[in-house]
This record gives C-alpha cells, sequence and structure tokens, in this order.
C-alpha cells in the first residue's frame, strides 16, 4: 500500500459516495420542488395539475367557510388584484385570519381551484412571509408598512 | 446606568479583542515571548468584560426596566420570572451577546488550561479566538446594540414572542450556541496549526475534547429545538427539514465526521490535512447556523423577524471568514506533512468511508438548503425544496452509513480482515433478523423498506454492544471479571458504545415516527369518542383557564383501551393578550413504545371541539437515543486521556502513533 495507491483509492471512494450524492439530488430536484405562484400568477399561466405549488397570498376578508363539522375549510387567497377559492381539510394554524398572510402548498384542481395539503401562517404576527410581500409588490398593491415587517421585532 | 455599563464593558471588550488578536499574533511571528505572553490576560479579561455585559443586560430584564428598546420589545411585566431571564437571549440582540460570552469562555478556558500547549501555537489560537470576536463584538454593536434606550418609556413591554416562553425553548439556544461556538475551538487550532505550518498528535489531542465537548452540546440542543417542535407546534412533527433546522444540523454532520477523523490525526498521525479542512468548513456552517436564517436569506417557519441592514454585515463577515480560511487552507495546507499509511480497510479506512458519506450528507442537505436562494438568484423564480427531497437524498445516504457504523469499531488500525470483522457481528446479523421480524410482526406486513431499515437499526444496535462486550469480555469469563475489565475500559469506549447505540435507537424512532405515525381529525361534542391506533380518546369537556400571563381553553380527553383508562390529556390553546397571539399546547402521553398525541382547535360554537389525535409510534425513542449520544460525548469527555487542558505531556513530544493491542488479543478498539 503505498501513498498513491492509497490517495487512488480515497479518490475512488470519494467519486463513487459523491456521484451517488449527486445522482440523488438530480433525481430529487426534479420531482420534489413546490414553486411558488401568487394568485395572479396562478391564472395567467396555470401549472400543470401534479405540480407542487406553494400559492401564498392574504385570506381575503369574509371568504372563510368552514363545514358544518368544522373540519374543512373553504376561502379565498388573494394578492389584492386575483384571488383563487383554496380548501383545506385539518387544524388551521393558530395565527390563522382573515386579512392575514398565508403560504398554502398543494395542487391546483381541475375546477380552477387549489387543493391545499398545509397551510402556514407565520409565528410572528407582525411579520409577513416575504414570498407574499414580493406577490403583493408585483400586483402593485403593497404599502410600505402594511404588513409591519420591518418594525415590531427589529429597532 | 446598568445598561450603559453593558455597553461599556462591551466596547471595552472589543478594545481587549483587538489587542489579544494582534499583539501575540506578530510576538508568534516575531519570537517575542514577552508579546505572546499578553493573550492569557488579554483572554480572561475578554471573558470577565463580556460577562459583565451579559449581566447588566439580564439585570435590565430582571427589573423589567423598561427604558431599554431591547426589553420593551422581548419582556413585559407579567412575564414568569423564568422567561424574563431566558428572555435575554429570546431575541437578535441579547442571542448575539450570548454567542460573544460563550467564545470568551471557551478562549478563556485555553488561556487558563492551555500551560502545556506550545507557547506559540497557544498565542496564535488565542488570537484567531479573538479575530473572530472582533468581528461579533463589531456586528453586535454597529447592527445590533442590545443597551440602546428609548424616550419615553413605554408603561409596559411587548412580551416575548409566547411561542418562546417553554422550557424546552429557553435552553435550546445556549445549548445550540455552546455547539456552534464550541467549533470555533477546532477552526482555531486550525487556523493556528495552518499559519504555524505543523500539525503533530499533540494538536489532535487538543482539538478531539473540544469537538467532542460541541458536537455533545450541538446534539443536545438540536434534540431539545427538535422535541420543542414537536410538541409546541402542534403539528405532531418533530422535523421538518426547515431551513433553520437545516443550519443547525449541517454543522453536527461535519461535526461528526470532524470528531472521528481527528482520532486519526491523534492516532495515526494520517488525514491531517482533511481534518483541518473539516474544522475550517465545520466553524463556517456554524457561522451561517447562527446568521443565515436572521439575516433574512431564507424564509423559514420560524424565522425571527429579519432586518436587511444586517444581512450585509453578515455576508461580508462570512465571507471574510470563511474566503479567508479556504484561501489560507489552499496555500497552507501543502506544508502540513502527509501522515502514515493504511489499507483499505481498516480502521483509518473506516473513518475515510464515515467522513466521505458524513460529508456526502452534509452537501445534499446544503444544496436543498440553499437551492431556492440560488435559483432565486439566478432567474427569479421562486421555488421551495420540501421533506421529499431530503427523503430521497439524505435517507439514501444514511442506509450505507449505518451499516458500515457497526463494522468500524470492529477494524483494528492499519489492516483489518473483513471476515473477522463479519464473523464477529454473527450476533449482529441475528440482531437485525430479530428487529425485522419483530416489526413485521406487530405490523403485519408494513412497508417493506421500513421492515428492512429496522432490520438494520438492529444490526447497529447490537454491533455496538458486540464490540463492547467482547471487550470485557461478558459472558466469557466470571462476571467480576468483566466488571474489572468494564473498569479499566478507557472511558471513550464507554463514550463511543453508548453513542452508537444511541443513533441506533434515535433512527428506530425516526423510522417508527415517519413510517407508522397515524393521524385523525374529529369533531367531537362532549361526551363523543374517538378511536386512533387501539385506543379510543373521549372528549370530557373544555374549560377556560387563566395563566399568568395568558388564557386557555384546556381539553379534558380520557384516553382507554380495552376500557381501561391509560391517561388523561389536556390539551391548550392558549392566547397571549399582549401580543394578541394564540398558541398550542399539545396534551401528550408517552409508553415508551409510542406517544399519544392530542391538539385541540377551534369550537364550532355549537359546543363541539376540533380535535386532532396522533399516534406517533417510537417518537420516545428519537429523544431516548439522543440523550445516549450526548451522555456518550461527556462519558468520552471524562476519559482521562482527554480531559480539557491536559493533553498527555509526553505524546506531545514526539507524534508516535501508539502501537495497538486490545485485551484479549483484540486490536484496541473505540476511542
Amino acid at each position: 500500500m503505498t501513498r498513491k495507491h492509497r490517495r487512488l483509492y480515497i479518490l475512488v471512494a470519494a467519486l463513487l459516495v459523491f456521484g451517488g450524492a449527486a445522482a440523488l439530488v438530480l433525481a430529487a430536484l426534479d420531482e420534489n420542488l413546490d414553486h411558488f405562484r401568487s394568485p395572479s400568477q396562478l391564472i395567467a399561466e396555470p401549472p400543470p395539475l401534479d405540480r407542487g405549488i406553494r400559492l401564498g397570498g392574504l385570506v381575503e376578508e369574509g371568504t372563510v367557510q368552514r363545514s358544518e363539522d368544522g373540519l374543512s375549510v373553504v376561502f379565498r387567497v388573494t394578492d389584492l388584484s386575483e384571488s383563487v377559492a383554496v380548501a383545506y381539510t385539518g387544524i388551521l394554524p393558530d395565527l390563522f385570519r382573515e386579512g392575514q398572510g398565508v403560504v398554502t402548498t398543494g395542487n391546483l384542481q381541475s375546477d380552477g381551484t387549489f387543493a391545499a395539503r398545509e397551510v402556514l401562517a407565520k409565528h410572528d404576527e407582525n411579520y409577513m412571509p416575504r414570498e407574499v410581500v414580493d406577490a403583493l409588490k408585483a400586483s402593485g398593491q403593497w404599502h410600505d408598512g402594511e404588513g409591519g415587517h420591518s418594525e415590531g421585532m427589529t429597532q | 446606568m446598568i445598561a450603559e455599563l453593558g455597553h461599556f464593558a462591551l466596547i471595552l471588550a472589543l478594545l481587549t479583542a483587538v489587542i489579544q488578536g494582534s499583539l501575540p499574533m506578530l510576538g508568534a511571528a516575531r519570537g517575542r515571548a514577552d508579546w505572546m505572553a499578553v493573550a492569557q490576560p488579554a483572554a480572561i479579561l475578554q471573558v470577565v468584560l463580556v460577562a459583565l455585559s451579559f449581566a447588566a443586560l439580564t439585570y435590565v430584564y430582571v427589573v423589567s426596566d423598561f427604558t431599554v428598546i431591547n426589553v420593551v420589545e422581548n419582556s413585559h411585566s407579567a412575564k414568569p420570572m423564568l422567561y424574563k431571564v431566558t428572555g435575554v437571549w429570546g431575541n437578535h440582540e441579547g442571542s448575539m451577546l450570548l454567542w460573544i460570552l460563550i467564545l470568551a469562555l471557551f478562549g478563556s478556558m485555553v488561556a487558563l488550561f492551555g500551560g502545556n500547549l506550545p507557547p506559540s501555537l497557544k498565542a496564535r489560537v488565542l488570537g484567531v479566538q479573538a479575530w473572530i470576536g472582533i468581528g461579533f463584538l463589531l456586528f453586535t454593536l454597529l447592527t445590533s446594540n442590545p443597551f440602546l434606550r428609548v424616550f419615553p418609556a413605554p408603561p409596559d413591554g411587548r412580551d416575548l414572542n409566547p411561542l418562546l416562553q417553554d422550557p424546552g425553548l429557553a435552553f435550546h439556544p445556549p445549548l445550540l450556541y455552546a455547539g456552534y461556538v464550541g467549533f470555533s475551538m477546532a477552526f482555531s487550532f486550525a487556523i493556528a496549526a495552518l499559519i504555524e505550518g505543523k500539525l503533530d498528535a499533540a494538536w489532535a489531542r487538543w482539538v478531539r475534547p473540544w469537538t467532542l465537548l460541541a458536537w455533545a452540546f450541538l446534539t443536545a440542543g438540536i434534540a431539545l429545538g427538535s422535541w420543542w417542535a414537536y410538541y409546541e407546534l402542534g403539528w405532531g412533527g418533530w422535523w421538518f427539514w426547515d431551513p433553520v433546522e437545516n443550519v443547525s444540523f449541517m454543522p453536527w454532520l461535519l461535526g461528526t465526521a470532524l470528531l472521528h477523523s481527528a482520532i486519526v490525526v491523534e492516532k495515526r498521525d494520517a488525514l491531517k490535512v482533511w481534518t483541518v479542512l473539516l474544522a475550517i468548513l465545520t466553524f463556517s456552517l456554524s457561522l451561517m447556523g447562527t446568521f443565515i436564517v436572521r439575516s433574512g436569506l431564507l424564509t423559514s417557519v420560524h424565522a425571527f423577524a429579519t432586518d436587511p441592514e444586517r444581512g450585509f454585515f453578515i455576508l461580508v463577515l462570512l465571507l471574510i471568514t470563511i474566503g479567508g480560511s479556504l484561501l489560507l487552507f489552499a496555500l497552507r495546507a501543502p506544508v502540513l506533512k502527509p501522515g502514515g499509511l493504511f489499507s483499505p480497510i481498516s480502521r483509518e479506512g473506516g473513518m475515510v468511508i464515515n467522513n466521505l458519506f458524513l460529508a456526502a450528507a452534509c452537501a445534499t442537505v446544503f444544496l436543498g438548503t440553499l437551492y431556492p436562494l440560488f435559483l432565486e438568484a439566478v432567474n427569479g423564480s421562486k421555488v421551495s425544496v420540501g421533506p421529499p427531497f431530503f427523503n430521497a437524498t439524505f435517507v439514501p445516504l444514511m442506509v450505507p452509513l449505518i451499516f458500515l457504523m457497526a463494522l468500524g469499531p470492529l477494524m483494528p488500525w492499519k489492516r483489518a480482515d473483513l471476515a473477522g470483522v463479519f464473523s464477529r457481528l454473527k450476533l449482529a446479523g441475528l440482531g437485525a433478523v430479530i428487529a425485522a421480524g419483530i416489526t413485521l410482526y406487530l405490523e403485519q406486513g408494513g412497508p417493506i423498506l421500513a421492515v428492512a431499515a429496522m432490520g438494520l437499526v438492529g444490526w447497529l444496535f447490537v454491533a455496538s454492544l458486540v464490540e463492547w462486550s467482547d471487550r470485557i469480555k461478558l459472558f466469557r469469563a466470571p462476571l467480576g471479571d468483566s466488571w474489572r475489565r468494564a473498569r479499566n475500559l478507557p472511558r471513550s469506549a464507554h463514550g463511543m458504545t453508548l453513542a452508537h447505540a444511541g443513533m441506533a435507537v434515535a433512527a428506530a424512532g425516526m423510522i417508527g415516527a415517519s413510517v407508522w405515525n397515524l393521524e385523525e381529525v374529529r369533531n367531537l361534542q362532549p361526551g363523543e369518542s374517538m378511536e386512533v391506533a387501539g385506543y379510543s380518546y373521549r372528549l370530557d369537556g373544555v374549560e377556560q383557564l387563566e395563566g399568568p400571563n395568558y388564557l386557555a381553553d384546556r381539553a379534558s380527553l380520557t384516553v382507554t383501551r380495552d376500557g381501561e383508562e391509560i391517561a388523561v390529556l389536556t390539551p391548550e390553546k392558549r392566547l397571549y393578550p399582549v401580543q394578541n397571539m394564540p398558541t398550542t399546547e399539545a396534551g401528550i402521553h408517552t409508553t415508551w413504545v409510542s406517544d399519544l398525541y392530542a391538539v385541540i382547535g377551534d369550537s364550532d360554537g355549537r359546543g363541539g371541539w376540533t380535535v386532532r389525535i396522533f399516534h406517533e409510534p417510537l417518537v420516545p425513542w428519537i429523544w431516548l437515543g439522543s440523550l445516549l449520544m450526548v451522555l456518550g460525548g461527556f462519558v468520552s469527555l471524562s476519559d482521562r486521556r482527554l480531559r480539557i487542558g491536559a493533553p498527555n505531556r509526553q505524546a506531545k513530544a514526539k507524534a508516535a502513533p501508539e502501537p495497538e493491542s486490545g485485551p484479549g488479543g483484540h486490536p484496541a478498539a473505540a476511542e
């Protein structure tokens, strides 16, 4: 076992392990990405139904409707120019409120509604998801200070 | 007044750090012993000043001094005392101060106990520590000063984020930071060795205990954070592959690799360049862990509020530290002499494989965490990388690692005989079959991959014990004899067994929790019940209570199995009026084989409540396994040969690899 042999062996082992890891990453990146869309984008360019989508925006005022048993909920997510109906079954996060920023993960359905498997509202009530801020800015509906984003927790 | 004193002490600490970072470094370069000697008192003065500053901040929190902005924003007079104190680091500014305090503490320990280090190495290590300190002190003083006043003072504070008012999270940041900062020791030693151009076994003897200490703290910190997320968020999950979790996990992965490669440097004087690189990368990832979420670069499920102005400072700091140290590495690494030779099938070879897999796993987590950032910079599209990505990349890399983890400790240094190793692992094979068999029986089939995974975990668990029991000749010699052998075994051998077995236990928990968990949501009227996994949950009622600074709806659920009462769960939904923020408190009963986990949602206004029940098999094992790993770390640390500050003086003289021949002709394993 000379130094050269050892180096060769380590090199081959490293190539195998890292090559394997790279292959796994490439395969997984293709299938497992959730793409962020605002309601306007979702309506303008509907993505394939099997594509994982993160839909972000504000919960439109007056649209939250709970089912009889209280388990399912339908609401509209808006970027203040377009809105999309979202259906979700389960317990909503503590901070879920009308007018509050949310990010929902799920798929677009063939009838144009959005089936969410996860609904996130941010933990800090002053905090607006960055993606939602960007979506609001894109739709021209963002006004500085609206979300109280940079005040509150920081100086 | 007190706040100004704290601020002033912090400025003095910065000045001290500048002296500590310059004079001893110059002294080491010019061979001036008197200049190098400055490092020691400077490091001690440094910790005293930072401690004063930290005490001042704690004081203004304890007395609720609402003339200080930081207290106003993160505290409230009605908050329980525990959370007034932990609120000190429950915010950005205070947590930076905590970081600096821990850094200064580590530095002072080198100053106090480093008497037997070569003077130039000691001076340089303390100098590098001071450089890190300068960066953080500047950052804190310029962008995150916790001592700023506000005028006029508001009558009361805005309270700490209620999610952080929890015993689990109270001690999560200090542990995590002790881990992050602990890796700064390995980093400082690595940089000092590069400047010095010399790296020997004595170096590794110093780096190992610090790495071990940092690793144990980081393990505990991550586990505590995960436990908190599990019971506090009410989502029934314990790990979400959220960026903020990933950034703490990456240094853990590389730190684990470093822990192992440092052993090779110490014992065999090999893998030196790689170990130095690992030390640099591990600390770089720790810095990222401290900063990246706060800088607002990544959105996270549980990020603090962010401030883009700090982001720039942070990026510059990261660039200088990481770029500078990697540049130094590129220039100076060839100076380090290559060390001992070994065959691919050997203890050293095993460590190389361990390092490769851990580094590759870390790389996949790194890619998954930063890919969205990268993609957005390139073409502006916003994506997020969720758990499925990590399950498809990280998990497959862990499978061979866990399989080989059983082999490594059984292999002797230099050259091993694979057939011999496997013949000693017959029992582990049996363990694998039994674990898979039990799983198959209990789950009536279950996904076949999960059954195989449980078998793999059984393999690792038994193999860890086999190595240990072989060394003490358990059941092969009289018990008294085994006891004597066990007592003579180095503590680090016990530590390794505990940590490896703990890994197996935790892995079993992770598999169980992700494969066989059940979740059911129902709307229940008081008196109604629902059935999950053979347990019946009856909603007895929901009462309203008032806590010290919150209001709560507390449900009472009686859990029965075959008519026999098992437990009463009391999940709560709390409202903290100061921040107008609701939180969830899960009701959990553990049987040690599974957790019965209940959360209540909203009332439907007609007497019914949304109840969400999780059945979480094996989740308690995750915490149990983590605890074993941490325990293993501390048991190893207590090894006489590794005692902090007391590296073997003889070994320091010359980097002589120790001859290895363990009891009973077995090559000594387990370091």
